[in-house]
């Protein structure tokens, strides 16, 4: 009536293995919960809406002669949507913790850092989904992607590893707040003002001194700046190689702050 | 050749802030038994187990399981155990089959072996019928016993079962029990932590009562039962008016001291020896005093006996004694301060 354990796979191989069998299962939860698929994709798409023509008239005023407001918003409208969409990063984590599923899992032989990756992994290929909807939307209202292909790549990958960055950052929020509801509002609360004092919806220039200099440097400015270059043109390099440097610091931060968390959670 | 014990446990300690949840428990399991660890809520006995199986790391003491140490050889520990928890840790919003194949996968079975096993036990636990279900939409037994199966998988050397019954209906109850028994006589070891004597008695090889973190009596079922005594006479007032008037009578009588438990208009009395004699001088000593019964009888020891005889307090109702920190649930169970019928209880002297 049972089954012998098999043989121990290389530490390598069983993290990949249980990092995609997760991975497989986080996005199963996904499209099992319609109320989450809907929502969570009418929200950036009213977001488009909302920008475009409740304050694309004003905010148009400011921008450079030549460039309409709905070209310059939808890059920022991707970072937006996929910065908010990582902070399920953390519901969904606090869930697993709150259910008792971690349990499970960390009292199984299998790789200690699976539960983590599998989330944030399926949290990318959600972000990648997000943005080709927003890019799809965007398309019906007027924006394009003026410089090629090749680039356009280029964007949808970089903001879909800007969301993988800020996963981490969420998982490991999640991993100490616990509770659902309490790890949304945490989460909330940091990607606002980031989000929103950013150059995603505004020309930076336009806000007061002191804030534009903080926003300038800020993680989502930079991304937004080289995504939008990407996408419409401008100088791309050295918005580009900020983002980078941004994703890179924060994965090396928080991708191990955050499995050491998991080993100590109880 | 000595086989190394399933688990031995010597003088763990495991605190919460103030809370100490396990204060130096001992503990010895025999390779290839059942083992009961009864206690009332927040006795430590879910604070033993998690530390077991590895998802709790212990303050001082030592815990080792089949000879491995399961703070600096977690690893090893976790490829002979399973964990069935008071919570069914099942996903819910993955079918019944979906879990235990995810779950099979994990344990390092291939695509083919996980879909043959989550089958099989699907229908030996009697969940074939809901398998293509989520099982959000299961009722707690159906839980209960997918998680248990999800233990299964493959097979463990040592399995921990924590209160697997806790708020099933009677059917699930045995079904549990049934499956307990199997597993046993297959040679796999149990530790399962039951608040049910009667679940304890029904299954395990042998017991130990846990109190406050402590190990405060070990043994067989009937070992424990006998450290009660073979019988406790019942009595139950038709009012609290009466008590020290009950009270008086049948602290004349041949029995021990009369004890209080949680509810109020119950007195229990160890029998000595001569348990008829007891019952018809207790009931002429109570007409005598004229005190009004609804109840009066001879029973086997409850749990609620061992635990008076054993702590001095009812099993239900875990009151602080030398610190209050003792009162906060280690189970993550908030519990009811102690209620005040509790300062009624008289310690045994004998």
């Amino acid at each position: 009536m049972t089954t012998l354990a098999p043989p121990a796979l290389p530490a390598w191989r069983r993290i990949v293995r249980d990092g995609l069998l997760l991975t497989v299962r986080n996005l199963r939860h996904f499209v099992r919960e319609p109320h989450l698929v809907v929502f969570s994709t009418v929200q950036p798409i009213m977001f488009v809406l909302l920008f475009s023509f409740v304050f694309g008239g004003a905010i148009g005023q400011a921008l450079p002669p030549g460039l309409d407001y709905t070209s310059f918003l939808l890059p920022g409208i991707f970072v937006q949507a996929v910065a908010f969409r990582s902070t399920q990063t953390a519901v969904g984590l606090a869930n697993d913790l709150d259910k008792g599923v971690i349990d499970r899992f960390k009292s199984m032989p299998m790789a200690r850092s699976a539960v983590l990756l599998g989330r944030t992994a399926a949290d990318l290929i959600r972000s990648v989904f997000v943005v080709l909807l927003m890019a799809g939307v965007g398309y019906l209202i007027g924006f394009r992607f003026v410089t090629g292909p090749l680039q356009a790549t280029a964007a949808v990958l970089l903001v879909a590893l800007f969301g993988f960055a800020l996963s981490w950052v969420f998982a490991f929020v999640a991993l100490y707040v616990r509770n659902p509801e309490a790890a949304q509002s945490a989460a909330f609360v940091a990607v606002f003002p980031l989000v929103f004092a950013s150059s995603a919806f505004v020309p930076v220039e336009t806000m007061p001194g002191w804030l534009a200099t903080i926003t300038a440097v800020s993680p989502v400015t930079v991304t937004v700046d080289a995504v939008r270059a990407l996408a419409i043109g401008g100088p791309v390099l050295s918005p580009l190689l900020q983002s980078l440097a941004w994703i890179v610091a924060v994965v090396a931060v928080f991708m191990p702050l955050s499995v050491w968390r998991y080993r100590r959670v109880d | 050749m000595n086989q190394p014990a399933a688990v031995r446990v010597q003088g763990l300690v495991k605190r919460f802030g103030k809370t100490v949840a396990l204060d130096g428990a001992d503990l010895e399991v025999a390779t290839g038994t059942v083992y009961g660890l009864l206690g009332p809520n927040g006795a430590g006995k879910t604070t033993l187990v998690r530390v077991l199986a590895t998802l709790l790391r212990p303050d001082a003491g030592t815990a080792e399981v089949f000879g491995h140490d399961v703070a600096t050889q977690a690893s090893a520990v976790r490829q002979r155990i399973a964990l069935t928890g008071q919570f069914a840790a099942v996903d819910e919003l993955l079918t019944g089959r979906e879990n235990l194949q995810m779950f099979g996968r994990l344990l390092g079975l291939d695509v083919r072996a996980a879909a043959r096993r989550a089958d099989e036990l699907l229908a030996r636990f009697e969940l074939s019928e809901a398998a293509g279900r989520h099982a959000r939409t299961y009722s707690g037994g159906m839980r209960r016993r997918l998680d248990l199966a999800s233990s299964l998988l493959v097979r463990p050397q040592l399995l921990f079962l924590d209160e697997p019954t806790t708020g099933l209906d009677p059917h699930s109850r045995v079904t549990i029990w049934d499956i307990v028994r199997d597993l046993a006589e297959a040679g796999v070891t149990v530790l399962l932590t039951t608040q049910y004597l009667e679940e304890a008695d029904a299954l395990a090889d042998r017991i130990a009562v846990i109190d406050h973190g402590r190990v405060i009596a070990e043994g067989t079922s009937d070992e424990l039962k006998d450290h009660v005594g073979g019988q406790v006479l019942e009595v139950r007032l038709r009012s609290t008016a009466d008590r020290p008037a009950a009270e008086a009578a049948l602290l004349r009588l041949d029995g021990t001291a009369p004890q209080f438990g949680r509810d109020p208009l119950r007195l229990s009395v160890q029998v000595a020896h001569d348990g008829l004699g007891l019952l018809t001088n207790a009931a002429a000593a109570l007409r005598d005093a004229g005190v009004a019964l609804t109840d009066l009888g001879l029973r086997r020891p409850t749990l609620d006996d061992v635990f008076l005889q054993l702590t001095g307090a009812p099993p239900e109702d875990p009151q602080p004694r030398e610190t209050s920190a003792h009162a906060a649930g280690p189970d993550g169970s908030a519990e009811a301060p102690a209620e005040h019928d509790a300062r009624h209880v008289r310690h045994n002297p004998g």
